[in-house]
């Protein structure tokens, strides 16, 4: 479905305004922001059971021989071999090491893959794959058969057994698998972009609608936007692409070698290896305020008056009750170093620190 | 979408209310309910001089910073400081705990800029 101002609408859009959602653009689509207000949903999620409309995220469908196929050099990580059943978080990069897109690859049987990716990169994604995916693989893009919600919370479990049964509850941190609901084909993760106990469920376009009323059905859980989904992954120090990482920056840059495997060939190798040994020249750095003043997207970081860096993501914490970022700068900074984030008429005193910027539970 | 009676109302939609020469300032029920959960405001300094129109404070919601002016000319007498760990007052009771500060009005014949309640609901009347 398409808005006047060419800006898509998920099959939960009526339901959205019914709820007195407030909407936004966000990567193409029409999405709500927020229901009863961010941090009421913020907070909802790390002490319940949220659900947020993800129908925005692209999928793709892969199906290639893991003998011949080129699939493994596009991927960061080794999901060739990786057991059917798992997902596995990864980046695309270019020659240049630069990241073209970060996704989750899950196996799920053994010569299909699926890899959920943003909703703003799915045409480069795919470019990506059809220059370099050798003969013999067919790759189909589901994003628009397939609608996406994500359960999130920590009785997310018991929500799900009731729906999906008890099978569900075996499902462990970053494993996949088929599930069926009402006759139809679902897959479900236990994976998350809020730092809680969670699910992510890819269920048949026409369904979605069923699934999203049945959830609501159940007094623990309610909606929740892309606002609380900010904030959540924010104190997490999970990267937002487009945001704090893109095709300009590198994993290593990010911090997020943990999720390269230097043990295999993948493109854009080189480019890190010869980056490790010369050191990355700018850093992700996570930042946190001493008040509730919220550094923002853009915002200059300075160590005394020099100008060291950029924020890319920041806001208020509610879990912290502070403000909280982070940014690229240039220098090795180390928890505890004290900086200052400025613009033209701000200045807040921030203190470096590790992520995450918040945690509590068991994933 | 509250509106009292008996307030003045500026097109950023602040409002102030009058008491002999002291006016008390704050945004509207709108301002806040389209800002969403206000989590900071900056509130100008005891004894600051403001202008009608002029910067005097600032609040953030989660998504957003945004200026609060002044409805009237005159110099800060007091300040909510109870805004600055409980800035969800401003959600909760805008016209009332919710104030930002007060000033002591250097000219009543400014109120002349501002809306009456009735004008101002139709303000908002023509934004939607």
């Amino acid at each position: 479905m398409q808005t006047a101002s060419g800006l898509k609408k998920t099959p939960l859009y009526e339901s959205h305004l019914s709820l007195q959602a407030k909407m936004a653009p966000f990567g193409g689509w029409l999405m709500p922001i927020q229901y009863e207000g961010i941090l009421a949903e913020h907070a909802h999620t790390r002490q319940e059971v949220s659900v947020f409309d993800i129908c925005h995220m692209g999928e793709l469908i892969l199906e290639a021989d893991p003998a011949t196929s080129s699939f493994d050099r596009i991927i960061t990580q080794d999901v060739v071999s990786m057991p059917v059943g798992l997902c596995r978080y990864g980046f695309m990069l270019n020659e240049q090491g630069g990241i073209i897109d970060d996704l989750i690859v899950y196996r799920l049987y053994d010569k299909n893959w699926m890899l959920v990716v943003n909703a703003a990169t799915i045409a480069s994604d795919e470019g990506q794959l059809y220059r370099h995916l050798s003969g013999g693989c067919r790759l189909k893009n589901a994003s628009s058969a397939l609608g996406k919600l994500d359960v999130q919370g920590p009785r997310s479990r018991d929500v799900m057994v009731k729906i999906f049964g008890d099978s569900i509850a075996r499902l462990g941190y970053y494993n996949c698998g088929e599930f069926f609901l009402w006759g139809e084909r679902c897959i479900v993760s236990r994976t998350g972009y809020t730092g809680e106990l969670g699910y992510e469920v890819y269920i048949p376009l026409e369904k979605t609608q069923r699934l999203w009323d049945t959830l609501l059905k159940d007094r623990r859980v309610k909606p929740a936007g892309l606002g609380s989904r900010d904030t959540l992954r924010l104190e997490m120090g999970y990267p937002l692409y487009g945001q704090d990482i893109d095709a300009q920056h590198t994993p290593l840059a990010a911090g997020l070698e943990r999720f390269v495997d230097f043990s295999k060939d993948f493109i854009g190798k080189g480019a890190l290896i010869k980056e490790r040994e010369a050191g990355p020249k700018e850093r992700l750095v996570y930042l946190v305020s001493d008040s509730r003043r919220a550094p923002r997207h853009g915002f200059g970081i300075f160590d005394g008056d020099r100008r060291v860096g950029t924020v890319t993501s920041g806001s208020f914490s509610p879990s912290l009750s502070a403000g909280i970022a982070m940014g690229y700068v240039a220098g090795n900074y180390q928890a505890g170093n004290r900086l200052f984030i400025r613009d033209a008429a701000v200045e807040i005193p921030v203190r470096v620190t590790k992520k995450p910027f918040y945690s509590k539970t068991a994933l | 979408m509250e509106i009292p009676e008996g307030l003045f109302y500026t097109k950023d939609h602040e409002w102030a209310r009058l008491e002999g020469k002291t006016a008390y300032v704050g945004i509207t029920d709108y301002a806040k309910t389209s800002l969403g959960d206000i989590t900071f405001v900056e509130l100008p300094k005891i004894g600051e001089a403001l202008k009608q129109s002029g910067f005097s404070a600032t609040v953030e919601s989660v998504k957003a910073a945004s200026d609060v002016y002044a409805p009237f000319s005159g110099k800060v007498t007091q300040v909510n400081q109870e805004l600055s760990s409980h800035p969800e007052l401003v959600n909760q009771s805008p016209y009332e705990k919710g104030y930002f500060f007060a000033i002591e009005i250097s000219d009543e014949a400014e109120k002349a800029a501002l809306m009456d309640a009735a004008a101002y609901r139709k303000y908002l009347e023509g934004l939607s």
